[in-house]
């Protein structure tokens, strides 16, 4: 196992050794804007387009996929690819600048071609799938804000740039998730969507604020800098703003106990849920961790226990969870929360690399899984497991590669989850936390037992639902191919010790960064441990398919296997969704009726009050002298006011003039008045 | 140029009210003639303030710029002193743009008793009484400024305002609800002004206790701020406070203001809201901080609380409210807050964070309540219970309404992010003196509002633009978005963008100036 422990000097030196990479980053902003453009361009003029704007959400996603290729294949060179721009938008005072830019390095480029490669794939499918359904250019309108933001976020050069990025996937969540906005349900999913980030985004705003007060700077490469000479201003906030970025990057990465929003965001559309689950959200606390890596490397090394436990909770816990779902997109929405539990585990753990390499993987393998999903619901006209069975007749490209899928998730060898999930194994073990390392094997476990039920429920057996399933058209199926390469082969270029001509390896297209850190990636696979990640998946798989397969004796055992306790449990969800409704329902009923009522008979019972004892004092002094004025408040008051009220049915009586005059001499009174006084 | 230069600043207030008396000429029947003035009366004011702003020299947005300073009432040493800084520069074209857009949106909308000229004429003279606040230079022109526009508003809410009855606790007899705003709008806003033209008196004869001739011209008293402290500079400030919190409103002097937007006409609510709410906030920064530096950093913490309070509390009430407009009204008071918790701070960022906040808040708010008039004009309601779907019955509107409900709840990339930011960056680090731990505490509270704000927006546009409408509306016709209304919120809406995206539009003029107040209000005192 080889060991390269600080690694800042080698980055400093691969930085220095870096080209720019000429006008693919001089312009690499244009992959930022483009997106973003379309989006406005869709919502303007869409719906006079030939294809109601989905050619041009598609357009920019392949410009940026072309583009984002060349920077790839830069970056793969000897040298590596280090270009950073940023435009200042305002100068605040005290020192402080807000800038608009990009950056391109190996970190970001990764994210680029993600975005890019998953975002094309998704778009072409959605315009088979969103057929004849409603709102269509406003659906590719939203796609491309969501993508766009992601670009923006994961481009950005700074932080304050992130949250901008950071909310507009928000936004665009909010908006995608919540398409169908006739039926509650799903504006409600929606707003939960949108609500639990904003909660989070609190820890992710304080945290940016935190750090660019103390550095004077909000960019990532003076926060780096500030890590690695472990900085006497930022030492002793350094674990409260790294813990306060966590808790941002916990509400878009669907940490426990904030993974709440992301099995409902499922009640968008399927072609949303790809991207969501695999590119344009969950990432984004991942990369936000990766990005601020040296902070909890070098200083915030106090926070870093606390991510562990939280992602740990969230790998196994919420995998669990999988198991008892009807809802086949239900279950990959929790496989996809288990599995950033791994991602968040490992970079926590100082396994920058890890990670990263398995939201890389896991990219193409979710995403193909979730419209291997859509495919099965476009058939079968339901979500639901129970009305599914036997498709593998029907449709054998979706089975085909939702297997391939499956098979890449649970980690079997040589497909690309296999690769990327050992590295994780590799770095706990190497970082010394063995028994997160063994809860990460049994998770693997739980993970590889509800893909086997998930597979076996959908394709195999009988048929149970309605009508007479078919395969979904080539726009549909030729994206679930295109994912499936990557899927089987992602993981070939970051096995241990072995480094491809031309292509290099992960480690080397990440090393080159605009912000130097340390980390470490094995050279030599420990085949102990891999052996024992496989093997748990090996048995999960097994089970899984003894317990669900065609063969298992009765249907309603092979559907359910019921456990007392844990059962009701997981089916509850752990009661979070309760806790966080009453969360709600407490500041929506108690808190905010009291307070309207504290405004309307507190503080307004004191106004009223005093303008009634002025009345009733006025009635005492003044008798009956202006009993035939209007009634109620305004006589009361005073003089003046009463003088007004009059005034205002004359005004509407049409004798502006009146008024007018009245007007002129209340100036003129008010300067006599300033003149008299004085 | 030169006379361009000298008499800009004169002709963008006074060519308003001028505008306002010729149209008492025209015939009331010739309404089309009336709406055609205002119009060019109000486009001239703003194309000369356009001009302003062009030939504004941004390197020197510290000091004065189209200074005027002739004498005026002589016995009193009240001169017309008026000029412009970057600080008023953003807030005066705000102003002369919002009542373009008003006169522009009226063109189609009246409310009843209609009667466009006397309409038109009051926001007329609303606009001298606005115009004149953010250039006056001498506390007598800007507390006649300052009182100018309470008459208008208080013709407009009283007359156009929302007539069902209403019964108000303690008074024996129901009210009119267009009555009681308009009263309780007028008594509260008097009250105050009582306190402030008591806090400028006091400042005037005490200014002349150092041998020289007494003043109100606002630089030379922040000159001679060194004669104003102790206990007479406490009270002095606090006077001032009542009057400029009252505007503001902050919590608890802001009931008039739930009452007022709610039973006022949209116009009404609209220029109420973006621009007359800025003037108590503006007036902190303008007068009660450079002339009283040192008893506003006393008073900072207090302040902070209020705006603070005002936030939370705000939000709350927000997610109590039925009828949309009180809930837009109710998020003002929250918004407000953060423009106040950055004064508080009295940093160079937490000021800047209230003047791009007061812009921000002006652009969007004012477009929230258009949108909600225009609500209340196709439904004839405003109660959220009875409304929804909305996005499927008008789709422009819906698209617009939850545009803007997001620029309100603060979303990054559109002008209301700037100011609730830069808000609570400023309240992580304030002036030195002031408790930094009491200030972050602020900061934390101030984010959990944001999370609030976002609940009652987003709760609102599910009420409002999401689900099925409702069978009470099946078969009806609206009529979508219409060219008036097109006309009047599109330069809001590019507007929110494009500060939202590029915010030096607004900080590029602002921070320079707010560096300098900051700079000679607290270097002589230790900051």
């Amino acid at each position: 196992m080889g060991v390269s422990t600080n690694l800042y000097l080698a980055a400093e030196g691969a930085a220095a050794a870096a080209t720019t990479g000429g006008i693919w980053s001089e312009w690499a902003g244009l992959m930022l804007i483009g997106p973003m453009l379309a989006f406005v361009v869709i919502v303007l003029f869409g719906k006079r387009m030939r294809y109601q704007g989905a050619e041009v959400a598609i357009g920019a996603m392949a410009f940026n996929f072309v583009w984002s290729s060349v920077l790839l294949l830069l970056n793969m060179g000897d040298s590596g690819v280090l270009y950073e721009r940023s435009l200042e938008i305002a100068a605040v005072g005290g020192g402080l600048v807000f800038e608009l830019g990009w950056i391109v390095d190996g970190l970001s480029i990764m994210m680029y071609w993600v975005v890019a490669a998953v975002g094309l794939a998704v778009f072409v499918y959605a315009h088979g799938y969103m057929k004849g359904e409603v709102r269509v250019t406003f659906f590719f309108a939203a796609l491309s804000l969501f993508a766009g933001s992601m670009l923006v976020l994961v481009g950005s050069p700074n932080l304050v740039q992130l949250i901008i990025g950071w909310e507009g996937v928000g936004l665009a969540s909010y908006l995608l998730i919540g398409h169908n906005w006739e039926l509650k349900e799903n504006s409600s999913a929606a707003m939960k969507a949108f609500y639990t980030n904003k909660v989070a985004d609190v820890g992710l705003v304080i945290g940016v604020i935190i750090i660019g007060i103390t550095l004077g700077s909000f960019h990532f490469w003076d926060l780096a800098a500030a890590a690695a000479e472990h900085s006497a201003a930022l030492g002793p906030v350094a674990v409260a703003a790294g813990l306060l970025l966590f808790f941002g990057a916990m509400g878009k990465s669907a940490q426990f106990p904030l993974h709440i929003w992301l099995p409902d965001a499922m009640a968008g559309p399927t072609p949303v849920s790809a991207l969501m689950h695999a590119a344009t959200m969950v990432t984004a606390g991942i990369y936000l961790m990766a990005r601020t890596f040296p902070l909890y490397q070098e200083l915030a090394t106090a926070a870093r226990p606390w991510m562990i436990a939280a992602g740990t909770i969230t790998l196994f816990g919420m995998g669990l969870l999988a198991l008892v779902a009807d809802d086949i997109k239900r279950v990959l929405a929790y496989s996809t929360v288990s599995q950033l539990g791994y991602m968040m585990t490992a970079v926590a753990a100082g396994g920058y690399t890890a990670g990263l390499f398995h939201l890389f993987t896991h990219a193409f393998f979710k995403a193909l899984l979730f419209l291997g999903a859509g495919s099965v619901i476009h058939a079968v006209h339901s979500n639901n497991m129970s009305d599914m069975g036997g498709l593998r007749r029907h449709m054998p490209d979706t089975y085909r590669t939702f297997v391939i899928g499956a098979l890449a998730l649970a980690g079997v060898f040589p497909l690309s989850g296999f690769w990327s999930k050992d590295e994780i194994l590799a770095t706990l073990g190497y970082e010394g936390y063995n028994l997160v390392m063994w809860i990460a094997v049994a998770g693997a476990f739980v993970t590889a037992f509800y893909m086997a039920r998930a597979v076996a429920l959908t394709f195999f057996g009988e048929y149970r639902g309605h009508g007479e399933p078919h395969e979904s058209p080539p726009i549909m199926t030729r994206p679930l191919w295109a994912l499936a390469v990557p899927a089987v082969l992602a993981g070939v270029v970051n096995i241990p010790g072995l480094k491809l001509p031309w292509i290099g390896s992960f480690t080397d297209w990440l090393s080159v960064r605009s912000v130097p850190m340390g980390d470490h990636h094995a050279e030599a696979i420990d085949v102990g441990l891999a052996a024992a990640g496989l093997a748990a998946a090996v048995a999960g798989l097994w089970l899984g398919w003894r317990a669900f397969g065609p063969s298992a004796a009765d249907r309603a055992d092979r559907d359910r296997v019921e456990i007392p306790v844990l059962y009701p449990l997981l089916r509850q969800k752990y009661y979070l969704d309760h806790a966080a409704l009453g969360l709600v329902w407490v500041i929506r009923q108690p808190a905010a009726r009291a307070v309207n009522w504290v405004n309307d008979y507190v503080i307004d019972g004191v106004v009223n009050g005093v303008g009634a004892l002025c009345q009733r004092l006025a009635g005492l002094l003044y008798g009956g002298v202006d009993q035939h004025g209007i009634d109620g408040v305004v006589h009361g008051l005073s003089w003046g006011t009463s003088g007004m009220g009059g005034l205002i049915r004359r005004i509407q009586s049409g004798r502006v003039q009146q008024y007018a005059g009245l007007l002129v001499a209340g100036l003129l009174l008010l300067a006599v008045v300033v003149l008299f006084v004085l | 140029m030169d006379l361009l230069d000298s008499w800009a600043l004169t002709l963008i207030v006074f060519l308003p009210l001028v505008g306002a008396l010729v149209a008492l000429a025209i015939p009331k029947e010739r309404e089309e003639a009336v709406k055609q003035w205002t119009l060019l009366v109000s486009v001239v004011t703003l194309v000369l303030a356009v001009v302003v702003a062009a030939r504004f020299d941004f390197g020197a947005a510290a000091g004065f710029q189209f200074e005027v300073d002739l004498p005026w009432i002589s016995a009193i040493g009240a001169n017309y002193h008026i000029g412009i800084d970057g600080i008023s520069l953003p807030l005066l074209v705000l102003s002369a743009l919002v009542v373009v857009l008003c006169v522009i949106y009226s063109w189609q909308h009246w409310d009843e008793p209609r009667n466009p000229r006397a309409f038109l004429i009051l926001m007329m003279i609303l606009a001298t009484g606005m115009n004149g606040t953010f250039v006056a230079l001498d506390l007598v022109l800007f507390f006649i400024f300052f009182e100018l526009v309470l008459l208008p508003m208080y013709f407009m809410i009283g007359i156009w305002g929302d007539r069902t009855m209403r019964k108000i606790p303690g008074f024996r007899k129901e009210v009119e609800t267009r009555l009681y705003a308009a009263i309780k709008f007028f008594i509260f806003t008097l009250f105050g002004s009582a306190f402030m033209l008591l806090g400028f008196l006091a400042l005037y004869f005490k200014s002349g206790s150092g041998g020289q001739q007494s003043t109100f011209d606002i630089p030379e008293l922040i000159a001679r701020g060194h004669l104003f402290e102790g206990t007479f500079a406490w009270l002095v400030f606090g006077a001032m406070f009542l009057g400029f919190a009252v505007k503001v409103p902050m919590w608890p002097f802001h009931t008039w203001l739930p009452d007022a937007h709610t039973a006022a006409p949209t116009v009404g609510s609209v220029l109420l809201a973006a621009i007359l709410l800025k003037l108590g906030s503006y007036a902190f920064i303008r007068i009660a901080i450079p002339i009283l530096p040192e008893t506003a950093r006393d008073w900072a913490p207090a302040i902070a609380v209020l705006a603070v309070i005002g936030i939370i509390y705000g939000s709350l009430a927000c997610l109590a409210q039925t009828d949309v407009k009180r809930l837009i009204a109710f998020s003002s008071v929250g918004h407000m807050g953060f423009v106040m918790l950055g004064i508080a701070t009295l940093t160079e960022v937490g000021i800047n964070a209230a003047i791009i906040g007061m812009v921000a808040h002006g652009l969007i708010t004012g477009l929230l309540f258009f949108l909600a008039g225009s609500i209340h004009h196709r439904y004839h309601t405003r109660e959220m219970s009875r409304l929804g779907g909305n996005l499927k019955l008008m789709p422009v509107m819906g698209g617009i309404l939850g545009f803007t409900a997001m620029a309100s709840l603060g979303l990054p990339g559109l002008a209301g992010f700037w100011g609730e930011f830069m808000a609570l960056l400023g309240s992580y680090q304030p002036l030195p003196g002031l408790s930094t731990s009491f200030f972050r505490t602020a900061m934390v509270i101030g984010a959990i509002g944001t999370v609030l704000t976002a609940g009652y927006m987003l709760w609102m546009l599910q009420k409002v633009n999401l689900g099925e409408p409702s069978d009470e509306w099946a078969g009806q016709e609206f009529q979508d978005v219409d060219r008036y209304e097109m006309v009047a919120w599109a330069p809001l809406i590019v507007l929110i963008v494009a500060v939202g995206v590029y915010p030096k539009l607004v900080l590029g003029v602002t921070t320079d100036a707010v560096v300098g107040l900051v700079e000679s209000a607290f270097r002589a005192v230790g900051g």
